[in-house]
């Protein structure tokens, strides 16, 4: 039993805790333990893995040097890590998320760069030719995913405009791309030598080749659509950890690579169905929509209300629904709600929340931002859930949602969200929109609720207008 | 404005166009409501409950003779209105009623000679906001639930099965043929009563509808079009052929069909052939709803009970929602105060038509506003379906609701892409490479069904901690960090640092989100 074989074991231990952990996470119950096993999974790990180059790196000259160095990178990264996870606001959840799927896809490149320059040193064995194909393919996919993350993260926070990047033939810039891709790569295997100056070009360019097409390929999707393209990125850091396994001969990254990357691209398609939109342009790229210009249909007037009337309202209702959009994570509403939310609750009144899957900018963030306000989450229902029950619901509150309550999706065919399931508000006897003004959703279609005769809007900041009720409801 | 409600004068029909209690909703629009004396009569609403109906908001009900009736600025009534009662409508009042606008040139014609404006309550547009004036469906519910009921005291079993002491009763076997109004209609009565229910329809879309009743939607394999309109489409010739051979079987092994396959102003499809009948067993019923369009099955009178030689009972009662006639009229009734409704958005009793809506413009059949009255049927084509007709813009995708792919395309992809991965493996050129794909597929296999029934709430937490999972690759810069190359330890410590960022900051934010949720009281 020498050092390798019991790293080699505590691989196959860490594979197995990771699908626990993902097992685990798909209930709430079960939720807390599957992230245990996760860290478990990982700290097994990260110590067999640096047992194992301490053990093996007597043979190096410095030594020491590189063990300080690597337990150094290590420390500084975790207190970094730790660091961001404890200051972030849930509010800016997708775009941490975003962030740090570019770190692996970055540490891929790295990884690749590193097969490449061994490569040339060590080239004994025929294996050679796959080698140096595992190279590429490895560095194309990590290219790939830093970029596409680092312009979700900027398209997330708003330092990058949101609206879909239109370069014209686009599809022909994307398949282009991977055609370019396998010639260079091509071309790199069947080099005699990879020493040399002209390989280390033909990789550079290779890299930069996939740097554009991570960035072209988010680019061109719009804002409304990042819940789909961030779980995509999810999947492609998988893939990229799984192509460096290969490189490395290493199973466990493989294994880890292969969950995240299908379980993410699962996650991706369940993202697509509900926003009706098809799974291969998402993957390709460049699926957003930009909105017909010159919408000039009248919808009629819009009526207004009042903070102080909307608290009569919901005193008197029976049963409220609550549905909220991005509009409330950037108002930052999710505390005042809660207040809202226990004050009605208390009074009797039967408070539930209706939840679109794509609602945010992240798969799930309600949820999250809801939980962080301490919200029950048995009182939060998906959309399936909770359809069925508007028409028989006093009061629905909308705040800062707007296509995915979007009547047009259901009513008017020519719509360009026409087919999307929306949660059907406007069922319910009374509809309030928390709104700023009466500018268009992320889809940029204007929305036929706002002018219904059960409609009415509250216009203003959703945190001000939604204390302004919990202040009149006394 | 006065809103008149006569006495159907057609042969046999027991509906009426309001009801004591649909009135009453109309004066609140502001309207007065003369009903002719004995209107309601075979409908449950004698004169006395008319009488007794309350005044509301804007208006009174009262009852009167024909002549007052007829005089009213607006009549309704059920069926298209005859040569007669043409002749006395007021020049520029409005009827409405049923009318069957596209196969009756001659009396739209006459409305116009008349100067009318004629609404016709069976043109309404099949989209979602006009379903509560859409007397079609109205009629079709009760007409569906009455066949059930028709064919349930010929039959001369029980519906339900039962285990007795005298014996074991076997449940009927029913099949139902167009899953409209109707058909969804008899589906659910019939499985209320206890009959195991089968249905057809050319639209495979209705399937879950089909199945929701707690019916077996029956699958046909071929080709099928998406319906565009709402109504069901003529099968091409291939179609029919694949679907004789099933209704065939199906027939046969039923006790009971019911057959709803109508398309409006068509003759109806045979599909129930003389063959089909004659193999049916002895004491069978067939309610043939289409019967006044010609029949869905041979052997089909329009209004008759048949019986044939081999015991097979064919019923083609054409009034099936006459016989529920208080229930109907009560529907019908309610269907006119919604469009009402519509057509009096101030509710002061002023009935006013705007065409560029398309429900007020669709039911138009006669504009009788202007000088001299203009027929305006057909109307312009409304797209019902949630199929987009075409891209809006040039820098859309194409939208296109895909079809469901079929059990032989799945089967197909999934062998596919197993023999994709046998020739991958095949050519792979060392043992180690193969190993390395086995474990890959693996884990993808792993990771979907893994991740298959996640709770949507948990999708970000589930992002985290994948993310946090994939900074596994550190494991990778860390095998590469013991090397003598200095290019190589500073990339490896880079990536080391950025995946380690990976690892500990997706556990911590995860698992600062999972301490958020939890469970209320």
């Amino acid at each position: 039993m020498d050092i390798l074989s019991i790293t080699g074991a505590a691989y196959i231990v860490a594979a197995l805790l990771f699908i626990l952990s993902l097992a685990g996470l798909s209930k709430h119950e079960s939720a807390k333990n599957g992230l245990t096993f996760g860290i478990v999974g990982m700290a097994v790990a990260l110590v067999a893995t640096i047992a194992t180059v301490i053990d093996v790196s007597e043979f190096i000259d410095d030594r020491a040097l590189v063990i300080v160095l690597m337990l150094a990178a290590v420390a500084i990264g975790a207190a970094i890590g730790l660091w961001r996870a404890k200051i972030v606001e849930m509010t800016g959840m997708p775009e941490l998320i975003a962030l740090l799927h570019s770190f692996v896809g970055l540490a891929a490149v790295a990884i690749g760069w590193n097969g490449h320059i061994l490569g040339s040193h060590d080239s004994m064995d025929s294996l050679v030719n796959i080698h140096e194909a595992e190279v590429a393919i490895g560095i194309f996919i990590g290219a790939v995913t830093f970029t596409g993350s680092i312009v979700a993260n900027l398209k997330l926070s708003a330092r990058m405009k949101s609206a879909p990047l239109m370069l014209p033939g686009k599809n022909l810039i994307n398949v282009g791309s991977l055609v370019l891709f396998a010639i260079l790569t091509a071309v790199y295997v069947s080099l005699e030598t990879h020493d040399n100056t002209t390989a280390d070009i033909l990789l550079g360019v290779l890299t930069v080749l996939a740097l554009a097409l991570g960035w072209h390929l988010v680019a061109s999707i719009g804002g409304g659509d990042m819940p789909v393209v961030v779980s995509m990125l999810n999947s492609y850091s998988g893939w990229a950890a799984a192509a460096s396994g290969f490189l490395l001969g290493n199973d466990l990254l493989i294994v880890t690579g292969a969950l995240v990357g299908s379980s993410g691209a699962y996650l991706s398609y369940i993202m697509c169905k509900a926003m009706n939109r098809s799974f291969i342009s998402v993957i390709a790229g460049g699926f957003g929509i930009e909105a017909p210009a010159g919408d000039d249909k009248d919808y009629g007037e819009h009526r207004e209300i009042q903070a102080d009337a909307v608290a009569e309202l919901l005193a008197g209702a029976s049963s409220v629904v609550i549905t909220p959009g991005y509009g409330m994570a950037v108002a930052q509403a999710q505390y005042p709600v809660a207040d809202l939310t226990a004050k009605l609750r208390a009074k009797g009144v039967d408070v539930r929340f209706g939840i679109h899957p794509v609602a945010g900018r992240l798969p799930g963030h309600m949820n999250v931002l809801l939980a962080e306000a301490k919200l029950p989450y048995d009182i939060v229902l998906e959309m399936d859930e909770i359809n069925d029950d508007f028409p028989d619901t006093d009061v629905v509150l909308v705040i800062g949602a707007n296509d995915t309550v979007n009547p047009a999706a259901s009513e008017d065919p020519s719509s360009p969200i026409a087919g999307m399931p929306v949660l059907e508000v406007w069922n319910a006897k009374d509809v309030i929109v928390f709104k700023r003004s009466m500018a268009a959703g992320y889809a940029g279609v204007q929305n036929p609720l706002f002018f219904r005769d059960n409609s009415q809007m509250l216009f203003g900041d959703a945190k001000d207008r939604v204390e302004d009720i919990v202040k009149a409801l006394g | 404005m006065l809103i008149g409600i006569p006495r159907e004068s057609k042969q046999g029909e027991t509906l009426v166009a309001a009801t004591a209690k649909t009135v009453t909703q109309l004066t609140n629009l502001g309207y007065d409501v003369i009903v002719e004396s004995g209107a309601g009569d075979l409908a449950d609403q004698p004169d006395s409950a008319f009488a007794a109906a309350g005044d509301g908001a804007g208006g009174s009900v009262r009852v009167g003779t024909t002549q007052e009736v007829w005089a009213a600025d607006v009549v309704v009534k059920v069926n298209a209105p005859s040569d007669e009662e043409i002749g006395r409508l007021r020049r520029g009042a409005t009827i409405i009623s049923m009318m069957a606008p596209g196969r009756s040139p001659e009396l739209l014609e006459k409305l116009q000679a008349q100067g009318v404006t004629a609404l016709a309550m069976d043109a309404v547009p099949r989209i979602s906001r006009a379903q509560s004036m859409d007397v079609l469906s109205s009629m079709a519910n009760v007409a569906g639930y009455r066949a059930v009921v028709e064919a349930a005291h010929e039959f001369g079993r029980m519906f339900t099965g039962q285990v007795t002491a005298a014996g074991k009763i076997p449940p009927a076997r029913v099949f139902v043929v167009g899953a409209g109004v109707a058909g969804l209609a008899a589906i659910g009565a019939a499985s209320a009563m206890g009959a195991i229910v089968r249905a057809f329809d050319v639209r495979p879309e209705v399937a879950e509808q089909v199945e929701s009743m707690g019916a077996e939607f029956v699958h046909v394999d071929m080709e099928q079009e998406v319906s565009s309109d709402g109504y069901a489409k003529e099968m091409s010739e291939a179609q029919v052929a694949a679907t004789a051979a099933m209704y065939d079987e199906e027939a046969r092994a039923a006790d009971i069909v019911i057959t709803t396959a109508l398309i409006p102003g068509r003759p109806a499809p045979s599909l129930i052939t003389a063959e089909t009948v004659a193999g049916m067993r002895n004491g069978s019923v067939i309610v043939d709803m289409a019967a006044a369009n010609g029949g869905n099955a041979a052997g089909t009178v329009a209004d008759q009970k048949v019986v044939t030689d081999n015991g097979v009972t064919i019923l083609g009662y054409t009034d099936l929602a006459g016989r529920l006639a208080a229930q109907t009229s009560q529907l019908y009734g309610t269907n006119i105060v919604n469009l009402l409704k519509l057509l009096t958005p101030e509710k002061d009793g002023n009935l006013g038509l705007d065409f560029d809506d398309v429900v007020q413009r669709g039911i138009t059949v006669v504009d009788g506003r202007g000088e001299s009255a203009q027929i305006t049927w057909p109307p312009p084509a409304v797209q019902v379906s949630a199929a987009p007709a075409a891209a809006p813009a040039a820098a859309a995708p194409v939208k296109e609701a895909k079809p469901p792919m079929s059990a032989g395309a799945k089967v197909g992809l999934v062998l596919g892409a197993i023999g994709l991965f046998w020739l991958v493996n095949a050519l792979a050129p060392t043992e180690d490479l193969r190993r390395h794909f086995t474990v890959l597929m693996l884990s993808i296999v792993i990771g979907y069904y893994v991740i298959g029934k996640v709770a949507h709430a948990l999708h970000t937490p589930l992002m985290s901690v994948t993310n946090a999972i994939s900074g596994v690759v550190v494991v990778g810069a860390l095998v590469q960090v013991a090397s003598d190359d200095k290019l190589v330890v500073g990339l490896s410590v880079v990536a080391i640092l950025l995946a380690s960022i990976n690892v500990f900051g997706g556990f911590a934010v995860t698992r600062r989100m999972l301490a958020m949720f939890s469970k209320g009281a």
